[in-house]
């Protein structure tokens, strides 16, 4: 529980540092936010190993962090230097460390679908019990991929596990504008295990995933979770300079900020005396501490060697 | 004659076409709210019926593309940025680029597909791509690529009015560049490549948004005592050849400058036709400035390296002329 809660604040407050480093012209590139969301990835990383491959969105921050992925060499991919994960080479929407299993943020909506079930079948082949685990969001639902994979992945009983982050929005579309019915009936379409859950409630999600990777783990095949969230930021930091009219409004973001999933776990945490507020509060001030210094190492850090590139393109050979 | 932005000449574009012919219609992700600025205001001008947000699949797009075409309408493809093409390719490369030799000509297929090409803004490899090399190999599509407020004005006009799958690739997320717009209902054929600034010692051929850094290029060759003739391709296919020939002819040197990755680029196409063609004018070996053949990096000092610019242009350029055998 309160390693969740941790995983949860971790996300939180390196996304407010890139948000605050974004806003102040100190990241090259955009960042899409997952404030907000942080309960889904922590609930359901809390059942995986390293071994076990997730592929994750444009906002996959929070799903690297909550894999286990390092903050610092997260935090020096975003600012582009040679220390970051990819070697500056990818940036916020690329993040990935293979060897815990984090097989990538990806640009292209709907890909990490695929991919996943790739990955899927790989860990059935070996027969280790690994899980592989694709977080999506409600707008990827509408690729043709969703269907194809919900497929292959059910008549190949493969141990997969497709993770529909709703938040509502599909960039700047409300989703009920791009998404007809509801996505969880396009899964059980397939007659396999779905549920539904309150995407900001850590423990509703947890729960969820223990049974959803346990069924994978033992060779009986894929499950789809549709966790139920809200985008509090908007779908990139950079939108605000050039967007040119609003697509909602501010009432509308309000309730769901009393739904917080870090203080929703918070409560939940000191009603059950899991621990005192001092605690957590002793946590914050860790996990702020420890950003604000990975921003600032990031910061010195150095950009990449150009010459890089033409050594990472291909594998033993110039491009 | 108004000044505008690039992406302005566009939009007005899109509504002067859109007010024009009733058949015309337009959808894509967010069109309506309209991520570049080219599609605003459209949504509240025409309604739902001409211009629609849809949902993110670009699979069923482009075959959308193709059916709402064939059932009589004029479809502008709105693919946001030029990578989504990929996603979207089958019922390009399938059925946009053949359907109508396959069916014996019976069909014309008036489509525009818009998307946003290039790097250049840290955005990485899945939003940052050149992808007209393989659109041109396809053989059925044509290829704008407008540097200038003006021809992406005239050259849209083209496109929508023509019968024929046309891949209209703007530079204008970029900012794109400010200048005149005729206010007439002027338009820009296709297979017309402009002079943009006569010379004598060497050609220089740019493609889409390399204009700047080529215009750029040349001014500062101009004080070396090297005036070069910059010929901007406007549409890769089809193909002006016939300007770039003359221009060779009179120069006998040649550089092409192409945003897109070395390997069977524009400016590799563009070369083979030029040693074919105006081989006895050649003074010096045909050269291209290309992007190598990597992924766009993330990193703002690295994606720099990769893009052609001013002055590797001008260094070419110079030592092409005085060290041609270098
Ligand atoms: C293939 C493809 N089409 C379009 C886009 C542009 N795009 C980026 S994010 C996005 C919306 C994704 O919505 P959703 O899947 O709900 O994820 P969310 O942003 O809400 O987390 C779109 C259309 C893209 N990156 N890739
Ligand atoms: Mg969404």
């Amino acid at each position: 529980m309160l390693a969740m809660y941790r995983t949860m604040l971790l996300i939180r407050r390196t996304e407010e540092q890139l948000r605050d480093d974004f806003h102040a012209g100190r990241l090259p590139g955009g960042v899409h936010l997952y404030i907000g969301q942080e309960a889904i990835a922590a609930g359901v990383c809390a059942h995986l190993d390293d071994a076990d491959p997730i592929a994750s969105t444009h906002r996959g921050h929070g799903h690297y962090l909550a894999k286990g992925g390092d903050p610092e060499a997260m935090l020096a991919e975003v600012y582009a230097r040679e220390t970051g994960i990819c070697k500056g080479m990818g940036g916020s929407m690329h993040v990935a460390d293979f060897s815990r299993g984090i097989i990538g943020a990806n640009g292209i909506v709907g890909a990490g679908l695929a991919i996943s079930a790739g990955a899927a079948f790989a860990a059935q082949l070996d027969r280790e019990g690994r899980v592989a685990v694709c977080f999506f969001g409600d707008g990827a639902a509408n690729q043709g991929v969703f269907m194809e994979v919900l497929n292959v992945a059910t008549l190949w009983k493969l141990p997969l596990l497709l993770v529909c982050e709703h938040n509502c929005y599909s960039e700047f579309s409300p989703s009920d504008t791009v998404t007809a019915g509801e996505i969880t009936d396009r899964a059980r379409a397939f007659n396999i295990p779905c549920s539904v859950v309150d995407g900001n409630d850590a423990v509703a999600v947890w729960q969820a995933a223990a049974a959803a990777v346990e069924l994978a783990r033992d060779g009986g095949g894929p499950s789809f979770i549709e966790a139920k969230t809200y985008r509090i930021y908007g779908h990139n930091e950079s939108e605000v300079h050039w967007l040119s009219s609003e697509y909602r409004d501010e009432t509308e973001i309000e309730p769901w900020r009393k739904q917080d999933p870090i203080e929703r776990l918070g409560s939940f945490i000191l009603e059950n005396g899991v621990c005192a507020r001092e605690n957590l509060d002793a946590l914050d001030i860790e996990i702020r501490a420890r950003i604000a210094a990975a921003a600032e190492a990031a910061a010195a850090a150095p950009p990449p060697d150009p010459e890089l590139m033409r050594d990472m393109m291909f594998s033993g050979q110039q491009p | 004659m108004a000044k505008k932005r690039l992406i302005q000449a566009i939009n007005d574009t899109l509504f002067a076409e859109m007010e024009r012919d009733p058949k015309v219609i337009l959808f894509g992700e967010d069109v309506e709210i309209s991520m570049f600025g080219d599609t605003k205001g459209l949504h509240e001008r025409f309604g739902p019926n001409r211009i629609r947000n849809t949902p993110i699949c670009e699979a069923t797009l482009t075959g959308m593309a193709v059916g709402a075409a064939a059932g009589g309408y004029r479809v502008i493809l709105h693919l946001m940025f030029s990578n989504f093409i990929y996603t979207g390719f089958d019922a390009i490369a399938n059925q946009m680029a053949k359907l109508r030799l396959m069916t014996g000509g019976q069909i014309k297929l008036p489509i525009t597909v818009i998307a946003g090409y290039g790097g250049g803004r840290s955005t990485a490899a899945q939003h940052s791509d050149t992808p007209y090399p393989l659109l041109m190999n396809l053989g059925g599509v044509n290829v704008a690529v407008p540097s200038t407020p003006a021809d992406a004005a005239g050259l849209l006009k083209t496109a929508i009015r023509g019968d024929n799958p046309t891949f209209y690739l703007e530079a204008g997320g970029r900012g794109g560049e400010r200048g005149e717009v005729p206010d007439d209902d002027f338009t820009v054929p296709f297979g017309s490549a402009r002079v943009c600034r006569p010379g004598t010692d060497v050609t220089l051929v740019s493609v889409g948004a390399m204009m700047k850094p080529t215009l750029q290029a040349a001014g500062a060759l101009a004080g070396q005592d090297i005036d070069a003739e910059v010929i901007d391709c406007r549409t890769l296919v089809p193909l002006d050849t016939e300007t770039i020939i003359a221009s060779v002819a009179k120069t006998g040197r040649i550089v092409i400058v192409d945003e897109a990755r070395d390997r069977c680029s524009a400016a590799s196409h563009i070369a083979a036709v030029v040693s074919d063609e105006a081989f006895t004018h050649l003074k010096a070996p045909v050269k291209r400035i290309t992007v190598p053949n990597v992924a766009m990096p993330y990193a703002p000092n690295v994606e720099k390296t990769v893009i052609p610019n001013q002055e590797q242009i001008a260094a070419v350029t110079e030592s092409l002329v005085n060290n041609p055998d270098k």
